[in-house]
């Protein structure tokens, strides 16, 4: 019993060092790949970024949508009904935004990541490339990290006003709450150190959800079986990782 | 080179291990420059381990491998790249890259490792297309490509930096037999044309007998033989001549492994 | 390259929706910019309590936003509270005898500051003074007035 707990501990202390050594290797090859190699970069903003932008839209819409619909309805018991958009804001921009768009981020970028690059380790790409004196590193897994680490910010923006937008149409649209008294109490209560923690935890997520997903994918086994494996553990993995970095976070900063 | 030394590539003591498998145990190989040498055996012998360790993708565990008359071993990332750039590889599957069409694949070295005009990039990549009889497949994107056709487009980009080893992994695996005698020629002609050394590594010992100018057949971690495929053909060795001959009659050569694993079985029944 | 171009054309929408996002969280959703870019002047109230009265709070007259709390500050000698507000320059005729009282925006609403006019031919200018001010209502203090008062009711 105490031996196997040692064995998962030294196996978990050897996976952290050997993903931090790993994300130093990243950090070490980005400057060059940023200033240089820019329109790699550029290529997997889109991948990661552009391409996750519909579904982020709508999920945003419809999760300020609910928190709409659920402010007003239960606000209205204590005749707070003005209320809900400083609740929609401060639900939105400081948890939910960063969390759900770092989870949805995960499922749309995250496994195409895991899998691309598991799937050119499993077709020899990445030892072609290093036959042909490119380093894989450098050149396919560093332009994807920064890509996703670049991409969740802005997601996470997007995410807040449309989510902001949805709560509004509910809001206002339906339930007849006053325009100019959901907009002024949202700006009254909403400080910038509220919008800056979203921020600062969506950046945080950003590089943890693109960390995993290029490891996973980098350390697939190389077989179609490994790919898929690779993908779920990048989804699993992410989403604990972020709920956990979520609360250390909120905690830091109360 | 100014002094190029016989070998293109010399093998001395190698031992390499996966895990407890001990997959080398004292390996010793020259491989003669400007020549097509063949690596032949049965499958899982690490035929294409050995050419991982020729590259340097794999380390040895012992012993020495000198490419050019220098130690890949001693090599730091810069100059082993810089060696990387004088070696072709062809991968089994042509391992082509899947985010890019048929010319961007030719093209990756050269925009990887020269800032050539796009103009003289396009006249290069052209040529070596042509060379391989896909210049029309230019605009095509890798998962359009027959088996054949991504390996000779993985041919062509294996040579567009003009190597001086082309070094083949399974060339031959699961192509039809048009598409075999196209890429056995392609072998043959970027060889003598280019005066480049050629290592293939195959178990399909008819197509490489008619296309190799020495071999090696590789059994048990070692070498077993050595010499043209002719000569190998007539050896007096028992094992030699049943894998030469068994393979070119087909289904005989899985037989001939049978009664060495009964062996085994049966071995282990009696421990 | 027709491709490249589509895929410059998506990333290109996409980080400048993306910036369009950030900036309008930073700005819009918070009250730091009282009235974008208007001329204000600074107006200073002393109340005996100021209950839950946050800067950037809304000042009002008759229900109309004219400016926001500045600062909230103990008079360390008068041992009471400093209220600086600033008022947008477009009302610069308001009564310098106008009285202020901290108001509550429905039960759980934020605090802001109500001016009522007052009838002065003088009007408040940068750095006057409120004379006639009245403090927030702590719902506490009211809840135990009232119970007190109510149980000396009952003993007499």
């Amino acid at each position: 019993m105490l031996r196997e707990l040692y064995f998962i501990l030294r196996g978990f202390l050897r996976t952290s060092g050997a993903m931090f050594l790993f994300f130093l290797r990243l950090l070490q090859y980005s400057p060059t790949v940023l200033f240089k190699r820019f329109p790699l970069v550029v290529h997997q903003i889109h991948n990661a970024g552009a391409l996750s932008l519909v579904i982020i839209m709508i999920c945003g819409f419809f999760v300020g949508a609910v928190l709409g619909l659920q402010g007003v309805s239960n606000l209205a018991r204590f005749n707070a009904e003005d209320s809900v958009g400083t609740l929609t804001a401060f639900s939105l921009l400081k948890e939910l935004g960063p969390v759900i768009t770092a989870l949805l981020f995960a499922g749309r970028a995250g496994t195409a990541l895991s899998s691309e690059i598991g799937l050119m380790k499993a077709t020899d790409q990445l030892a072609a490339m290093e036959m042909m004196a490119t380093n894989p590193v450098r050149r396919v897994l560093v332009p994807r990290f920064l890509g996703g680490v670049i991409s969740m910010p802005l997601l996470t923006a997007v995410f807040n006003v449309v989510g902001l937008f949805g709560a509004h149409v509910v809001a206002v649209g339906l339930l007849q709450v006053d325009a100019g008294a959901f907009w002024q109490q949202l700006q009254a209560n909403v400080g910038s150190s509220d919008v800056y923690e979203g921020i600062i935890k969506s950046v945080v997520f950003g590089i943890v959800a693109s960390l995993l997903a290029v490891w996973e994918g980098y350390n697939t086994i190389p077989t179609a079986e490994g790919v898929g494996r690779a993908t779920t553990r990048a989804v699993v993995r992410t989403a604990i990782a972020v709920l956990i970095l979520d609360f250390m976070i909120t905690a830091v900063a109360i | 080179m100014s002094n190029p030394t016989e070998n293109i590539v010399e093998i001395r003591d190698l031992d390499y291990s996966r895990g407890p498998k001990e997959i080398f145990k004292g390996l010793n190989i020259n491989i003669p420059r400007g020549k097509i040498t063949a690596i032949m055996g049965p499958s899982g012998t690490g035929k294409t381990t050995l050419l991982r360790l020729i590259t340097r993708q794999l380390v040895p565990d012992r012993g020495h491998i000198e490419v050019d008359g220098i130690d890949v071993a001693k090599l730091n990332q810069r100059d082993l790249f810089r060696l990387r750039q004088r070696i072709g590889m062809l991968f089994q599957n042509g391992a082509l890259l899947t985010d890019y069409n048929v010319f961007e694949n030719v093209a990756f070295p050269l925009r990887e490792h020269t800032k050539l005009p796009n103009r003289l990039i396009r006249h290069i990549v052209l040529t070596k297309l042509h060379a391989v009889g896909l210049r029309g497949a230019a605009d095509m994107s890798p998962a359009e490509l027959s088996g054949g056709m991504a390996r000779r487009v993985a041919l062509a980009r294996a040579m567009v930096m003009d190597p001086d080893i082309l070094i083949y992994d399974e060339p031959f695996v699961g192509l039809d037999p048009i598409s075999m005698g196209v890429i056995v020629r392609l072998v043959r002609k970027m060889n003598d044309a280019l005066g480049i050394s050629s290592i293939i590594v195959s178990h399909d010992v008819q197509e490489i007998s008619t296309v190799a100018d020495c071999s090696f057949l590789i059994s048990d971690g070692n070498v077993v033989a050595s010499g043209s495929p002719d000569e190998l053909r007539n050896t007096s060795s028992d094992l030699v001549r049943q894998f030469m001959h068994g393979m070119a009659d087909g289904p005989v050569a899985f037989h001939y492994s049978a009664p060495d694993y009964a062996e085994q079985l049966l071995g282990r029944d009696a421990e | 390259m027709q491709q490249t171009r589509s895929v410059e054309l998506g990333t290109g929408l996409f980080v400048v929706l993306g910036f369009a996002a950030l900036f309008f969280l930073t700005t819009q959703t918070t009250g730091s910019e009282t009235f974008s870019g208007a001329e204000t002047y600074e107006v200073q109230a002393r109340f005996q309590n100021v209950g839950n009265l946050k800067t950037r709070a809304p000042v009002s007259m008759s229900g109309v936003t004219i400016g926001r709390v500045r600062s909230v500050e103990l008079d360390p000698e008068q041992l009471n509270a400093i209220v600086t507000f600033a008022i947008d320059n477009r009302y610069d005729e308001i009564p310098d005898d106008s009285d202020a009282s901290i108001l509550t925006a429905g039960l759980l609403g934020s605090q802001f500051i109500g001016l009522q006019a007052g009838g002065s031919d003088t009007f408040l200018t940068d750095g006057s003074e409120i004379q006639f001010t009245q403090s927030a209502v702590v719902i506490e203090n009211l809840i135990s007035k009232y119970l007190f008062s109510s149980g000396g009711d009952d003993s007499e």
